[in-house]
C-alpha cells in the first residue's frame, strides 16, 4: 500500500541513488522509500533538488504545499494530466449546457446534504434534509443552488455547539479562523482539497472545469466540487472525534488577538489521524471489494467521468455506515 | 529504401487499427471504447517512426525485445533465414483469451503482409509450456476484415459502450472505473 508523507518541519529533500531523503534543520535524515509514496504534503518550508523531482516524476508523486495557516498554496505535479481530448470536450459541454451543469451541481449539493444529515443523526440531532432536497429541485440557477447549499450548511454548523463538548464553535470564520473549531475546519478542508487534486490527476478529468463552483474560482475548482461531498465524512467526523475525545485540546493551538491556528504538535496529530482515516478500508458494496477512504475519492472521479461521457448517470457518494 | 518508405506510409494510412484494439475487441468492447478515447488506465505504447524501426528491428533478429511498427507492437521477432520469412512472437500468460490473442497476431501477420513482409505467428504460453502457430489464409483473412471494419466504425461513431459484468472483470485494470 502506498501512503502519504506529511512533512511538518522545515528542511530539504535530496536524493541519494534511488532514495529520497528528508533532512530537517537539525540535520536529522529520514529516508523516504519513493515507490511507497502516494503524495507529499509540505507544511513548512521544504526545498528540493532537480534530481528529486526526476525521481518523483518517475513515480508520479505530487507535492502539495501549504501556507502558514494550513491553507493550500499549490501542487507541484510532475507529470501533469492524462490527456483525453474527448473527456475534456465532454466535460466542457456539460459545463456549457446549463441543464447538464445544474444536474451535476445539484448532485454535489445533494451529496453534501445527505452526508451532513448522516453526521447529525449520529448525534441524534434533527436535520430537515428533505427541505433542502426539495428546495434544490425547485431552483434552476447556479447562484440559487449555491444559496441552498449555504443555507443548509449554516443550519448544519448551527448544530455544532450541540456536538462539541470542549470548544465553542459560535460562527464560521475563515481568513483567519477565530477559534479552535474554525481552525480545524479550515485546516481539514484545505487538506481534503489537496487530496482530491491528487485523485483527479489520476483520471482524465480536467481539474479546472467544475460545475458547482465556477471554473475561474480556483485553479482546481473541480476539486472544490468533489471535496464538498466528502467534507462531512473526511473532515467533520474527524474533528468531532479529535475534539470530543480530547485528542486535540487547547494546548494544540496558537492564539492571537483575532486568530487561532494549530501549532506544530496539533498539526502533527491532525495529519496523522487524517491519514489513518484515509487508509481505513470499507467493503464497497458495488465493487464487492475492500477500498480505502482515499480510494473513494478516486471512484467519485470515475463516476463523474462516466457521467460526462454518457456511460452512467452520476450520483454522489453517500456514506452508508 | 526511400521509395518503399512512402509506400509503407500509404498502406499504413489504411490500417489505422492497433493490435491491442483487435485484442480488446474480443475481450470487451467497453475496454476498447475507453482505450480508443484515450481513457486508458494502463500506460500506452509510444508509436515510433516506422522506417527507422523496420530498418533496425527486422534485421536484428532474435532479440528479446518488443518491436513497434507504427500501430502494432510485437513482443519479439525471429528471422527464419532458411525460408526467408519472419516469425512474430507473442508471449501470453495463459490461453484464457485465446480468441483475442489469435486475432491479434493474425492482424500482425496481415499488417506486415500489407507492407510486403511475409511472416508467421507464434503465440507462446511459457507457463503452460505450449506454443501455437498461426498462418494467414484466405479464410481467416475473411474473418479478420470485418473485425477491422467494425473497430473503425466504433472509433468513428460516438457510440458509447457501457460496461457489463463478465467473469474476468475483477482482474481488469478498468474494473473500478466500470463498477464504481
Ligand atoms: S471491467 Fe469488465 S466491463 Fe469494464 S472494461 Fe474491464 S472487462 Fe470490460
Amino acid at each position: 500500500m502506498k501512503y502519504n508523507k506529511y512533512l511538518n518541519s522545515e528542511g530539504k529533500l535530496y536524493r541519494k541513488e534511488n532514495t529520497v531523503y528528508f533532512m530537517d534543520t537539525k540535520g536529522k535524515k529520514t529516508p523516504i522509500p519513493v515507490e511507497k509514496i502516494y503524495a507529499l504534503y509540505c507544511y513548512k518550508e521544504v526545498s528540493f533538488t532537480s534530481s528529486v523531482v526526476i525521481l518523483l516524476a518517475k513515480y508520479n508523486i505530487p507535492i502539495h504545499y501549504f501556507g502558514r495557516y494550513g491553507n493550500y498554496v499549490g501542487t507541484f505535479y510532475p507529470k501533469g494530466e492524462n490527456y483525453s481530448g474527448k473527456v475534456i470536450v465532454q466535460q466542457s459541454e456539460n459545463y456549457l449546457n446549463s441543464d447538464k451543469r445544474h444536474y451535476i451541481a445539484k448532485e454535489f449539493v445533494k451529496g453534501s446534504i445527505l452526508n451532513i444529515s448522516k453526521n447529525l443523526s449520529r448525534y441524534k440531532l434533527d436535520y430537515d434534509k428533505e427541505k433542502y432536497i426539495t428546495a434544490l429541485q425547485k431552483v434552476n440557477r447556479i447562484t440559487d443552488i449555491m444559496n441552498v447549499e449555504a443555507l443548509m450548511r449554516n443550519d448544519y454548523y448551527n448544530n455544532f455547539d450541540n456536538i462539541f463538548k470542549n470548544f465553542k464553535y459560535e460562527k464560521r470564520s475563515r481568513r483567519p479562523p477565530e477559534n479552535e473549531i474554525n481552525a480545524l475546519i479550515s485546516f481539514g478542508n484545505s487538506l481534503l482539497y489537496s487530496t482530491v487534486i491528487s485523485e483527479i490527476f489520476n483520471t482524465h478529468l480536467n481539474p479546472s472545469v467544475s460545475y458547482l463552483h465556477e471554473p475561474y474560482e480556483r485553479r482546481y475548482s473541480l476539486a472544490l466540487d468533489i471535496a464538498d461531498v466528502f467534507k462531512p465524512i473526511f473532515v467533520d467526523r474527524l474533528i468531532f472525534n479529535l475534539v470530543n475525545k480530547k485528542i486535540i485540546n487547547e494546548n494544540h493551538f496558537e492564539k492571537d488577538l483575532n486568530s487561532c491556528l494549530l501549532n506544530d504538535e496539533g498539526r502533527a496529530i491532525f495529519l496523522s489521524k487524517y491519514n489513518e482515516r484515509l487508509q481505513k478500508t470499507i467493503k464497497h458494496r458495488k465493487l464487492n471489494r475492500n477500498v480505502s477512504y482515499q480510494r473513494l475519492l478516486r471512484l467519485e472521479c470515475y463516476k463523474l467521468e462516466k457521467h460526462i461521457m454518457g456511460i452512467e448517470q452520476y450520483e454522489p457518494f453517500v456514506i452508508w455506515w | 529504401m526511400k521509395k518503399t518508405n512512402i509506400d509503407f506510409e500509404k498502406e499504413l494510412n489504411k490500417l489505422n487499427v492497433r493490435g491491442i484494439e483487435i485484442n480488446y475487441y474480443f475481450i470487451c468492447k467497453t475496454k476498447l471504447f475507453l482505450f480508443m478515447n484515450n481513457m486508458g488506465l494502463e500506460k500506452n505504447h509510444e508509436n515510433v517512426e516506422l522506417g527507422k524501426l523496420l530498418h533496425e528491428t527486422s534485421y536484428r533478429s532474435n532479440k528479446d525485445k518488443e518491436v513497434i511498427i507504427n500501430k502494432i507492437a510485437i513482443d519479439f521477432i525471429k528471422k527464419n533465414k532458411k525460408e526467408d520469412f519472419i516469425e512474430i512472437h507473442e508471449v501470453k500468460k495463459s490461453d484464457k483469451m485465446e480468441l483475442a490473442d489469435y486475432y491479434q497476431i493474425l492482424y500482425y501477420i496481415y499488417y506486415l503482409k500489407k507492407l510486403g513482409i511475409e511472416s508467421k505467428g507464434v503465440i507462446n504460453y511459457p507457463n503452460q509450456n505450449k506454443k501455437k502457430e498461426i498462418t494467414l489464409n484466405d479464410e481467416n483473412i475473411k474473418n479478420l476484415i470485418p473485425v477491422i471494419q467494425e473497430i473503425e466504425k466504433i472509433r468513428n461513431s460516438n457510440l458509447i459502450i457501457p460496461p457489463k459484468k463478465k467473469k474476468y472483470c475483477k482482474k481488469c485494470a478498468y474494473y473500478e472505473f466500470c463498477f464504481s
